[in-house]
């Protein structure tokens, strides 16, 4: 085994564009993922390897993978995905 | 994918295509490959026909055009012409682009015309409730085919290499890192590039043919082909019957809208200082 810490990952999901297709429940090779009430849900995020197959297989953009740490981009840590864009236009 | 979703119009998404559909995995392929070549999204025109594949369009924040059926090809060699430096983009379903566009398509692949052309192959129209395409393989049911289609399908990536493309590479919704190095190498190369990206249609297509849902179907499509590299020490009875992806045929030739300017240049030169008269005229007359 390598010194190297292990990595993890955070899994951002957006509920309002999943529309629970299960394509990334199935291929996750971990088993990371679930549907809970219809949407994606991180049921296993620990056991995350960051391979992101799920976020390219998305039909519908809903779910993301970012490593831990990592630089996350304007405004997606503050940001309530349930919104809809438009109603945050006044 | 934060900075991936700054290249949508979030305020159309979520969008209208079926749970499970295979467009917006291209749709979100092509992004990924804008996003590693970072083109500047003022230089980038969209343009696209009609079909599901179509709406695509409509949820990219470039500059798009929506047009009508089959001519996207069309519209978008205009746009080439007019604005070489553009970089311009077709995205198209399979009955838009080998049905009623298809003598767009020959044309513009005998041309060599700089237009990156993304065919989303679902083997049915989808939009209009999943009547048989060109492309739909022979015996598999549509609504108008409910004995099963009996004419056979094109090979759209043979097709396009018959008729002149410079690049030709064929990728499925399921091998997505293979279809964005791609559409990444289609949108490098100067001519005519053609991805054809099978995906899959789990409302008409996986229903009518008894396939199953998003995920068999996803199954079904990645059963159905081979790698090239990998066709290629395979004995022949693992290939036959499977369609070939990968880069499937990549031969630079002079650009049509280069080879444009350089003629308007020459005749340019030609009558530089032409006064009227019968000066450079006279030999094609009688």
């Amino acid at each position: 085994m390598s010194d190297q810490p292990k990595k993890t990952y955070i899994l951002i999901v957006r509920e309002r564009y999943c529309k629970g297709c299960t394509i990334c429940v199935t291929f996750c090779p971990k088993h990371v993922l679930s549907l809970r009430g219809g949407k994606v849900w991180a049921e296993h995020p620990e056991l995350c390897i960051g391979c992101k197959m799920c976020e390219l297989r998305c039909p519908d953009f809903a779910i993301e993978v970012h490593e831990k740490g990592e630089e996350l981009g304007s405004g997606v840590d503050d940001m309530d995905l349930d919104l809809p864009p438009e109603a945050l236009h006044d | 994918m934060s900075s991936t979703l700054s290249y949508f119009r979030q305020e159309n998404l979520p969008h209208i295509w079926c749970p499970g559909c295979g467009h917006g995995t291209v749709t979100g392929s092509l992004i990924r490959a804008i996003q590693r070549l970072d083109l500047d999204k003022n230089k980038v025109c969209i343009v696209s026909g009609i079909g599901c594949s179509s709406r695509a369009v409509g949820y990219l924040d470039f500059d798009t055009l929506h047009t009508a059926h089959g001519r996207a090809l069309a519209f978008a060699t205009g746009i080439k012409l007019a604005r070489p430096e553009l970089k311009v983009i077709v995205m198209t379903g399979d009955g838009d682009c080998t049905a009623i566009g298809g003598n767009h398509f020959i044309h513009a692949a005998r041309r060599n015309i700089d237009i990156t052309t993304i065919v989303m192959n679902n083997n049915i129209y989808g939009m209009t409730s999943g009547q048989y395409s060109p492309m739909t393989p022979k015996g598999m049911y549509g609504t108008t085919a409910p004995y099963g289609n009996l004419e056979r399908s094109f090979d759209l990536c043979e097709l396009a290499k018959a008729a002149g493309a410079t690049y030709v590479a064929r990728a499925t919704s399921y091998h997505v890192p293979l279809l964005i190095d791609l559409i990444e190498a289609a949108l490098q190369n100067k001519g005519f590039s053609m991805v054809e990206a099978i995906v899959q249609c789990p409302t008409y297509f996986g229903r009518k043919n008894k396939v199953g849902g998003p995920v068999e179907m996803l199954n079904w499509i990645k059963d159905g082909v081979v790698n090239v590299k990998a066709a290629a020490s395979l004995p022949p009875e693992k290939v036959a019957g499977k369609k070939l992806i990968g880069e499937l045929h990549n031969a630079p030739a002079s650009e049509y809208t280069a080879d444009y300017d350089e003629l308007i240049a020459k005749v340019q030169r030609t009558y530089e200082g032409f006064q009227g008269g019968l000066y450079g005229c006279a030999s094609n007359s009688d």
